[in-house]
């Protein structure tokens, strides 16, 4: 315990209130399932359950989807792209106006740290919102259709499948643009994080959105299943498990349905030894650590320059002593729950997998409560390329360390992998950084930073990280329709 | 009866109308309303000579101050993210939307416009602006390029906002047409001296109510109410003004705008030229919507190279 | 103690030379790790982000105040003003006898007498300010002059500028001897030396790659304490800076087995900022540099601040200027 210690610092519950229970959100009302199967979603830092939410079937997704394809011929499909953006301005202003309300929710329901939710998770859905919302009545500038080919016509009604790992922010990577392109959408949370989708309704309500125009539909594996199979969605987009990714790629293959995917990734971090060391190592634990790990673009592999191995991972284990682990609602907390059992044990697997292969394991002493999923920051090296701890995603606060001599290895090894999310470069030298991110194959390349998202700057991946980018200019393309040949 | 006998009215006398406190127009600079430094002001009447109010009138003194407002203002608009201009001009529009009313009145009363022409005039307006408030975090991505020079070069090319701009403003339409002028400097980052039109110039000082009451930083806008003919010249010869906006020079009385065109040759202003062909100059029709020409004249574009090597 | 051989004979130990040249400088300092400006504001952010609370903020409060060179430097002062400031360091808040002490009182060397006997024997130090204050623009006959008089007047502590003229052209080796002959001038055949404190004048340096080699040359040349800025131009100290010092008192303890302090000056008005840095010093350096003999703030205004703070932790009401004195 330092000399220095923090009193617990808890962000009141009360800002928030949550339902004891909840039904689907279709046609811009609040409506019960036809099924009658619901599902509990708990608290994966106390195990407590927060709210029994409606687990929809293959009719209620079949409801939602009509209700988006009624809205899309009425009012949204012959809306103006100026009157779209005002309702996305409203959406925008209103999660700025709730936002600690929408913080709090998200991380009851998801485990992360409050101080993540408030300063990240929140602020970044709010400005997804705003960049969209002005794109709304300027697609002809954005080189989609060619001159003099009009506006870009929308595709229809997007179906939309997002992961646990940021609710609230993969909403609305997923629902600005589609909108703001003149799409209407059903959406289905994570079965473990549905409640900041379930909030959002609330928020197109106090909009005026005119109702059909967003649906949400909570379930599981099944409910999914049964968006991405509905005859009458004309594109999907999901974020989620590579595994899961096939599966939708195998599903739609032959039709004329289009799909995003944005799936796993085992990022290299790159650590040069002319880096700023003391950021490089800031950047290690961001890349890790930064969301308990449970980040698709994760910086999980740290490829160290094999001249500055010993005193980076000194340093690195130095900072991590001063990660707090914690009480997700404590404002002091760097290092949240693990948000389900499931993925803990996932965790511990790989973590267990590790150690058999024969890679080091360190991790900082730290109290993890009782109740709830936790795992501590953990540390192996001594890892090789060939080790699964290597290779397969593990989705959580593990790092795996690996050396390189020169800046040909360390490409050859960043992109030995069939993923290509993202990749982190630390150097001082301006033409390495740019040499480096011409060699990489990843769809985003972060150079003496890490894990920094903007609504402006379009993220996706290559190989089996997914295809299609989110964001930005481009990330508008996969919303509107390209002309004849699809 | 002596005044001050307190005989309670007679029933059927009507209660009096209220005495409305009247607006003083005053000019803006750095984020401040002040009258003119030279103390003098002028009539303003609607349509039908009938008396609105004394407006301000500029002297080129005010104009200096207004220039250096206007350069003060600029690193720091300039230097905000893309994003935060965003938010900030969005925000104006929404104070606009707030003083819907006030809005109608006024450019009813300065044009001439049955109720319902103001209204759509004013809904168009705070529409206009909400669309140029759109693009400030999105014109990187439609001016600017990556170029794949045939070496070993990261080369991109970006816009930057040039600077100070002075713009005349419109002289007929005195909210929608000011506000098409204004909006296109300023989303990109540059700061503007604007000279209202001189007839019709109340509904500008509104408009500056509304953007000091929006976080928009003292100098980013700064409206000078008078007459072009007086003030556009030193406008247009001053050293530290980077870009000149003649639109208001169509019917300008007085306002030669080969003229002052002439005297920003002098620093190599960038200068947007009046509407119409020839010589001749008209007002452009403020309804069509806009593209982007009055945001690119207002542009750098900088190139940069940077090596690719291990 | 150090003495002048020892530090000479470290420092050619430590750059790998037989003789200390600006060359050999020049190589050591141009090769250390530079510092991203960016990821470094990050993390100071981060850290000015944690939320201290009750009883840690009562804590870091007292802490705070138990760090503070209580400072006045105006060319108007004079001994009734230098005693007044003595009498607040004394008694910082009449109404409640439970308030800690700040470490020490600091003033211009010609007012150091008036101050070690206003002092007396409570144990709080008189730290001066010495060798040019603030500019440093004289001749090194005369800085030294400056710094002998206020030891021999009594000063525990010496707060020097370094050359930053010297620094900026690249000129490290003057720098260098400057300190060397400033902390000679430290010494007492009478009694301890005094602790000698650097100041690097950040602001002037302006980018953290300078901030970091300056704050390795001071060290290599025998500094005590690194210490921010005089106070005296903007910006003074900033939260990211003191970052960058205290990662190079922790890397320098690492690499040489000697602990140095760390004193930011300077725009540190209130409440908040001091336990920000104090977080900062907790998270970066660790508990070894939670002492005001290894960190301090040099302030005026502050002291008030924290004595606010403390009033309404005790009676849970805001309170106001009123209720605590002016010095």
């Amino acid at each position: 315990m330092p000399l220095f210690e923090y009193a617990p610092a808890p962000e009141s519950r009360s800002v928030v209130d949550i339902h004891s229970s909840y039904g689907l959100f279709i046609g811009g009302e609040f409506v019960d399932s036809a099924g009658d199967t619901s599902f509990k979603t708990i608290s994966p830092a106390t195990e407590e359950v927060l709210a029994d939410v409606a687990e929809a079937t293959v009719g209620d997704v079949d409801h939602a989807v009509k209700a988006a394809r009624q809205a899309y011929r009425g009012p949204w499909g012959r809306m103006s792209g100026a009157d779209r953006g005002k309702y996305l301005f409203r959406i925008a202003r209103i999660l700025q106006e709730r936002a600690r309300e929408f913080a709090v929710l998200e991380t009851l329901d998801n485990g992360k740290p409050i101080k993540e939710s408030r300063d990240v998770d929140v602020p970044l859905a709010a400005a997804h919102f705003f960049y969209h919302a002005g794109w709304a009545d300027k697609l002809e500038y954005a080189g989609l259709v060619p001159a003099g080919a009009g506006l870009p016509r929308p595709i229809g009604v997007v179906g939309q499948v997002i992961p646990w790992n940021f609710p609230i922010l993969m909403l609305a990577w997923k629902i600005a643009p589609a909108l703001a392109c003149g799409n209407t959408v059903v959406l289905k949370p994570a079965e473990t994080t549905p409640l900041s989708a379930l909030l959002f309704a609330e928020v197109c309500q106090q909009a005026d959105l005119p109702p059909g125009v967003v649906n949400i539909v909570t379930g599981a594996g099944d409910t999914g299943r049964a968006l991405v199979e509905h005859p009458d969605v004309d594109k999907i987009a999901f974020t989620g498990s590579t595994e899961v990714g096939k599966a939708i790629a195998r599903t739609i293959a032959g039709t004329r349905v289009r799909a995003t995917l944005e799936l796993g990734g085992k990022a290299a971090n790159i650590v040069f030894d002319d880096a700023p060391v003391d950021q490089a190592v800031e950047g290690i634990v961001n890349g890790i650590f930064f969301n308990q790990g449970h980040v698709c673009c994760a910086g999980s592999r740290l490829l160290v320059q094999e001249s500055v191995h010993d005193e980076v991972i000194r340093k690195l284990k130095r900072r991590l002593t001063t990660v707090r682990v914690g009480d997700p609602m404590d404002k002091n907390t760097d290092l949240g729950a693990i948000n389900s059992a499931a993925q803990l044990d996932r965790i511990r697997e790989m973590s267990g997998i590790a150690e058999e292969e024969g890679a080091e394991r360190w991790s900082p002493p730290c109290e993890l409560p009782s109740r709830g999923f936790w795992f501590p920051p953990t540390v192996f090296t001594g890892v090789a390329q060939t080790h699964r701890i290597a290779q397969e995603e593990v989705f959580g606060p593990v790092l795996s360390v690996l050396t390189f001599r020169t800046p040909q290895e360390a490409v050859a090894k960043a992109n030995n992998t069939p993923y290509g999310l993202s990749a982190g470069v630390w150097t001082d030298k301006g033409s390495r950084i740019l040499w480096m991110a011409d060699q990489l194959r990843a769809g985003v390349v972060w150079a003496n930073t890490f894990n920094k998202f903007d609504p402006t700057s379009p993220f996706g991946g290559y190989k089996e990280s997914g295809y299609g980018r989110e964001g930005g200019r481009h990330g508008l393309e996969p919303y509107v329709t390209l002309g004849d040949v699809q | 009866m002596s005044p001050t006998a307190t005989r309670p009215p007679a029933r059927s006398t009507a209660p009096s109308p209220r005495l409305d406190v009247r607006k003083t127009y005053k000019l803006y600079i750095g984020g401040a309303f002040p009258r003119s430094e030279s103390g003098r002001s002028y009539v303003v009447t609607d349509t039908k000579g009938r008396f609105l109010a004394n407006a301000a009138q500029a002297s080129r003194k005010d104009a200096r101050d207004a220039v250096s407002a206007a350069r003060a203002a600029f690193p720091g608009w300039s230097g905000t993210t893309a994003y935060n201009r965003g938010q900030v001009l969005y925000r104006v529009a929404e104070v606009m939307e707030g003083r819907f009313d006030q809005f109608v009145a006024e450019v009813s009363a300065a044009e001439g416009l049955t109720a319902a022409r103001a209204r759509a005039t004013v809904a168009a307006a705070i529409d206009r602006w909400v669309w140029y408030a759109g693009w400030s975090d999105k014109l990187a991505q439609v001016l600017g390029n990556l170029n794949p020079v045939a070496g070993p070069y990261f080369d991109i090319s970006a816009p930057e906002p040039t600077g100070v701009a002075a713009a005349l403003a419109p002289q007929s339409s005195s909210l929608l047409g000011l506000v098409s002028v204004v909006a296109p400097i300023v989303v990109s980052g540059n700061t503007c001296v604007v000279v209202t039109s001189a007839t019709r110039p109340l509904p500008a000082v509104t408009l500056a109510e509304a953007l000091t009451t929006s976080d928009v930083p003292g100098g980013v806008v700064n409206v000078l109410t008078g007459r072009a003919a007086e003030v556009a010249p030193w406008l247009a010869s001053h050293r530290d003004v980077n870009a000149l906006d003649l639109t208001g020079a169509a019917d300008a009385e007085g306002v030669a705008w080969g003229d002052l065109e002439a005297a920003a040759a002098d620093t190599v202003k960038r200068v947007l030229r009046p509407a119409g062909t020839g010589a001749a100059v008209v007002e452009p029709d403020w309804t069509v919507t806009p593209d982007l020409r009055r945001i690119r004249a207002f542009l750098e574009t900088k190139t940069v190279w940077h090596p690719k090597g291990r | 103690m150090t003495t002048l051989a020892s530090v000479g004979e470290r420092a050619r130990d430590v750059l790998g030379v037989g003789r200390v040249t600006n060359q050999a400088l020049t190589t050591w300092l141009h090769g250390l790790p530079g510092v991203d400006q960016v990821g470094c504001e990050a993390r100071a952010a981060a850290l000015g982000t944690r939320s201290i609370k009750t009883t840690a903020k009562a804590w870091g409060i007292d802490m705070a105040i138990s760090m503070i060179d209580l400072t006045t430097l105006e060319g108007a002062d004079t001994p009734g003003r230098v005693r007044s400031l003595c009498a607040k360091a004394l008694v910082p808040d009449p109404t409640d006898p439970s308030t800690p002490r700040p470490a020490a009182v600091c003033v211009y060397g010609d007012m150091v007498g008036v101050a070690r006997e206003a002092l007396s024997n409570s144990g709080i130090h008189v730290a001066a300010v010495a060798t040019a204050f603030p500019s440093g623009r004289a001749s090194m006959p005369v800085k030294l002059a400056d710094t002998r008089d206020a030891v021999a007047a009594g000063a525990d502590e010496i707060d020097m500028v370094i050359d930053r003229g010297a620094f900026l052209a690249g000129d490290y080796l003057t720098v260098f001897d400057e300190i060397v002959a400033v902390k000679e001038a430290c010494r007492r055949d009478d009694g301890p030396e005094a602790h000698l404190k650097v100041i690097l004048e950040t602001g002037e340096l302006v980018t953290y790659d300078n901030v970091r080699r300056a704050s390795y040359l001071a060290m290599l040349a025998g500094g005590d304490f690194i210490k921010t800025s005089t106070g005296k131009i903007s910006p003074a100290a900033t939260l990211p800076v003191a970052l960058v010092m205290l990662e190079a008192v922790r890397d320098w303890r690492d690499q040489t087995g000697v602990q140095v302090g760390v004193k930011p000056a300077g725009g540190i008005r209130s409440s908040k900022d001091a336990l920000k840095h104090l977080v900062t010093v907790s998270e970066i350096a660790g508990d070894d540099w939670m002492d005001p003999d290894w960190f301090r703030f040099g302030a005026s205004s502050l002291l008030n601040d924290l004595l606010l703070q403390r009033q309404k932790l005790r009676t849970g009401a805001y309170s106001g200027p009123d209720y605590v004195t002016i010095d």
